[in-house]
């Protein structure tokens, strides 16, 4: 990954100007965010629309913890609970975490691999400006008579068929255009990695979190059509009369199941190898040490990927399968660990012997590593099929998957927002308002989510609005944790706000002392446009 | 390790139990031993990494190593973990496999999940009935003080003799459930159309309670399940007494075909039946959820067509929520259920519906 520019190659703004003066006029007002198709336009449009959904997709947290301070109903009944919890997911899946990571492969990836933009420009634009209409739509469907989609993310048959409201229509049309979007997203990463690296980028070279991406973009594109063709059979089950799923017509619900977790599997894995590259570029970063195997990190990423497909039934262990699937889902499962525990040791790896500071992007990616390898460590105890069969639907799950989902793949976000901040606004972020946001963040989110742990394997079952009151102790702490960790993110809000503005001190090209990569050799604030000629790598 | 799966509290707050059958206490065991590999991984990388991150600071003045490959290294921690992992993975097939082996029961119950209760059938006996929570409402509204079993108690409970096999036939009606008893180590979907097979043997008695553990709509929360294990011999006098009330039930539904009860008798056993059964969907006041589940209350079905009203109850309604009643009530509850429905929240029909009118459209007769 020695990436050293040539530098009488790389564009300075300042000599550009001469020739191509039209080129650098940026637009003003809202057409400009409408109209875009700069790659940094775009990626800021994604951070600030995942961020809002993020609130969006809260504040329904809220909702549900408030409900679950005590036992009995309060505040709202079973059905909108239901939709609550529904919508929650749906919202911090596809409208916050997918949305934020492409958001970052848009500002980065050309940066990182010497590229003057995406590769497909109008796409781009188009792929985002389709979402905020898809979650409208989703959103819409809260207020129309019966609610909205109240069948669980996962959205089961024959819950979400016979036995929906008629939201599903908009739920489905919605899941569409989300779909869609993703994998226009996806498209555009690999055609720009595939065709745009600049001479002398060989794959080897390229940073990790670009690898990773690109693995991420193959995933998207083998299972959002899956999953577009799953919500299609719903709304065909639903409206048209079709069997999909159900046996009175020569169907079968479980089939469902499967469809959905040939998609909702690598789904998982869309959502946590950016992760992985944005680590693999922090930890080396604040250690002053270069990532520990390179090429390991690249094969263990291509192996995940590659296991994703064949352990999706390790959702379905007590939907009734026979032994030898279940054994089979079982080892496959647990074969994942092998390549996961490869990365965790090369990050530690990486910080063995180096001369590490705590710098907030690196506070943050030391709390990934930690909180992300404890909720790999329940997901392989999820993974023991007669365990599962105890674990399967409790709490212990909702631990499991908000570790891997939140303080990994969000935390790894936020990772990366305080790392490459200063580098699209030149200036340094608010650092006492940052450390204050970790703090608070790391502390609400395991009164959050630690006690899930217990309340699971005491027998607290998933999505009830109401539980035993031997449950009562522990859900009054999570609830505590669940707003103190909502209350945080307004913290990270006003810093945002605060950075837009071009508040704090200025900052050099590199900004952090270990930095390397093309992305830290252009000029900070990174210039409208950058890399118009292509750097040549050595 | 065993012995302090052993010690362990029976019913933990902080952890799984270890249950009352040997399969359970196996998959405890297997619980804690993965528990423990987890706790001993967690501490050694995360030690590592406190210590580096401890030893290894700038501020410390370390200066960076600069090693960033090591073959030898990265093979052990390939294989390592792949060794422990097939540790791990060689009790779990023993217990799995042990499991999944229905053979040879000595009993069997079907099990039939609906929105939002159970219905246990005995294969072996003439005895059928479903298992309604019997949390009061007002508890759940917060306007009674909550019982001890708050949320997991039913009317009437499964009943199993201790020491014998009993197989679960497991399905249901409508949409996906799962029936649970954490006590038994048993959790397996109930899928409409199709039949999934667990089973169980309890080795001390005792009432064992669990719950419906995959979304399946609005009351979800509040489909509880209550096992209660006996000795063979109670549970051969239970089933014997269960069999002979059958008997009866079925002698009293014949007699009261000839009868005719006044309005006040209806309305009483209309409302009773409404509240506990209707209500779920239809709410308590007959005006449904807009947009979920119709109203009864100025509903065409309860002020017009009297048959048409008898026959949803009776047959349900393919393709919706509304499911049939014919087992769940007898034919004088369910003359007294449309009675009410069809005079109560002003739907002042006047109409009173009466057993054999039901027995008409059941029977044809």
């Amino acid at each position: 990954m020695s990436t050293v520019t040539d530098t009488a190659n790389t564009p300075a703004t300042d000599d550009a100007h001469g020739h191509d003066d039209h080129h650098h006029h940026i637009p003003k007002g809202l057409m400009r965010w409408l109209l875009t198709t700069n790659h940094k336009d775009i990626g800021t449009l994604y951070l600030w629309f995942a961020f809002i959904m993020f609130l969006v997709g809260g504040a329904m947290a809220m909702v549900i913890r408030a409900e679950l301070f005590q036992p009995g109903l309060q505040i709202v009944e079973p059905n909108f609970f239901n939709q609550m919890t529904t919508v929650h997911g749906l919202i911090m899946v596809f409208g916050a975490v997918m949305p934020a990571f492409t958001g970052l492969a848009n500002w980065l990836v050309p940066m990182m691999i010497g590229a003057p933009d995406m590769a497909l420009p109008r796409m781009n634009n188009w792929s985002f400006w389709i979402l905020p209409f898809a979650f409208l739509i989703l959103l819409s469907s809260l207020f129309v008579e019966g609610g909205g989609p109240a069948f669980g993310w996962t959205f089961y048959a024959p819950l979400s068929t016979t036995y929906s409201g008629d939201s599903t229509a908009l739920f489905v049309f919605s899941v569409h255009i989300m779909g869609i979007s993703s994998i226009m997203g996806a498209i555009n990463v690999i055609v720009t990695i595939f065709n745009m690296r600049a001479p002398g980028m060989t794959y080897m070279k390229m940073p990790l979190f670009v690898w990773t991406w690109l693995i991420t973009a193959f995933l998207l594109i083998a299972v959002m059509p899956v999953l577009a063709g799953v919500v299609t059979m719903v709304l065909t089950d639903k409206y048209f009369g079709t069997s999909f799923f159900d046996a009175a017509g020569g169907g079968d619900p479980v089939l469902f199941q499967h469809i959905f977790w040939f998609f909702g599997h690598p789904e998982v894995y869309i959502m946590i190898l950016p992760a992985f590259g944005i680590i693999s570029h922090i930890v080396p970063t604040f250690s002053r040490k270069k990532l520990f195997g390179y090429a390991s990190m690249v094969y263990a990423t291509a192996s995940i990927a590659l296991l994703s497909f064949i352990v999706w039934a390790h959702h379905m262990f007590t939907t009734g399968m026979p032994v030898i699937a279940e054994l089979f889902f079982m080892i496959a499962t647990m074969i994942i660990a092998v390549p996961t525990g490869v990365k965790v040791f090369n990050w530690v790896a990486t910080m063995w012997r180096g001369s590490i500071s705590f710098e907030v992007p690196m506070l943050f990616a030391i709390a990934f590593i930690i909180l992300f390898t404890v909720g790999g460590l329940s997901g392989l105890m999820l993974a023991i099929v007669p365990v599962d069969f105890q674990y399967h639907d409790t709490y212990f799950v909702v631990a499991h998957f908000h570790y891997v989902l939140v303080t990994g793949a969000i935390f790894s976000i936020m990772a990366a927002v305080y790392y490459w901040l200063p580098k699209w606004t030149g200036r340094m972020f608010d650092i006492t308002l940052a450390k204050w946001h970790f703090w608070c963040s790391l502390i609400s989110v395991n009164v959050l989510f630690f006690p899930m742990h217990f309340v699971g394997l005491a027998g607290m079952p998933r999505r009830i609005p109401d539980y035993a009151l031997q449950f009562a102790d522990f859900n009054k702490w999570i609830s505590i944790g669940g707003f103190a960790f909502g209350l945080s993110q307004l913290i990270f809000l006003a810093l945002v706000i605060k950075a837009c503005r071009k508040k704090g001190e200025k900052v050099s090209s590199q900004v952090w002392d270990g930095a390397e990569g093309l992305e830290w050799e252009i000029p900070s604030p990174a210039p409208y446009h950058t890399f118009d000629t292509p750097p040549v790598v050595k | 390790m065993l012995a302090l799966a052993t010690t362990a509290s029976e019913r933990s707050d902080l952890n799984l139990r270890p249950g009352v059958t040997d399969i359970s206490q196996q998959v405890y065991s297997l619980h804690m031993m993965m528990f423990f590999i987890c706790v001993v991984i967690a501490v050694i990388v995360f030690g590592l990494m406190f210590y580096s991150m401890i030893r290894h600071r700038k501020s410390k003045g370390a200066k960076p190593a600069n090693f960033h490959d090591n073959v030898k290294v990265e093979i052990a921690w390939t294989v390592v973990p792949f060794l422990i992992l097939i540790g791990m993975a060689v009790p779990a097939a023993n217990t799995l496999i042990a499991m999944e082996d229905v053979s040879k029961p000595d009993l069997t119950v079907l099990v039939t999940g609906s929105q939002w209760k159970w219905h246990y059938k005995y294969m072996d006996n003439d005895v059928e009935f479903f298992s309604i929570m019997a949390t009061q409402q007002e508890q759940i509204q917060n306007k009674f003080t909550k019982g001890e079993n708050y949320l997991l108690e039913v009317d009437r409970p499964l009943v199993i003799p201790t020491g014998q096999k009993v197989r679960f036939l497991i399905t249901s009606d409508d949409v996906i459930h799962s029936w649970w008893v954490p006590d038994f180590a048993v959790k397996k979907d109930a899928n409409p159309g199709f039949i999934n097979e667990a089973w169980t043997n309890v080795n001390e008695p005792g009432v064992y309670r669990g719950q419906c553990a995959e979304l399946c709509g609005k009351d979800h929360g509040f489909m509880p399940i209550v096992v209660i294990a006996k000795d063979p011999a109670d549970y051969e006098a239970w089933i014997v007494e269960q069999e002979a009330i059958a008997r009866r039930a079925a002698e009293e539904e014949q007699r009261l075909l000839a009868m005719s009860m006044s309005m006040e008798e209806l309305m009483a056993t209309g409302k009773r039946v409404h509240d506990s059964v209707c209500a779920a969907c239809h709410m308590p006041n007959g005006e449904g959820l807009p947009g979920v589940f119709p109203a009864i209350k100025g509903s065409q079905i309860a002020l017009e067509d009297q048959e048409a009203h008898i026959d949803i109850i009776v047959y349900g309604r393919a393709g919706t929520a509304m499911q049939s009643f014919a087992r769940q009530l007898t034919m004088s509850e369910i003359a007294a259920v449309v009675t009410y429905q069809r005079n109560a929240w002003n739907n002042n029909t006047g109409d009173m519906v009466q057993a054999k009118d039901v027995n008409a459209i059941m029977n044809g007769n």
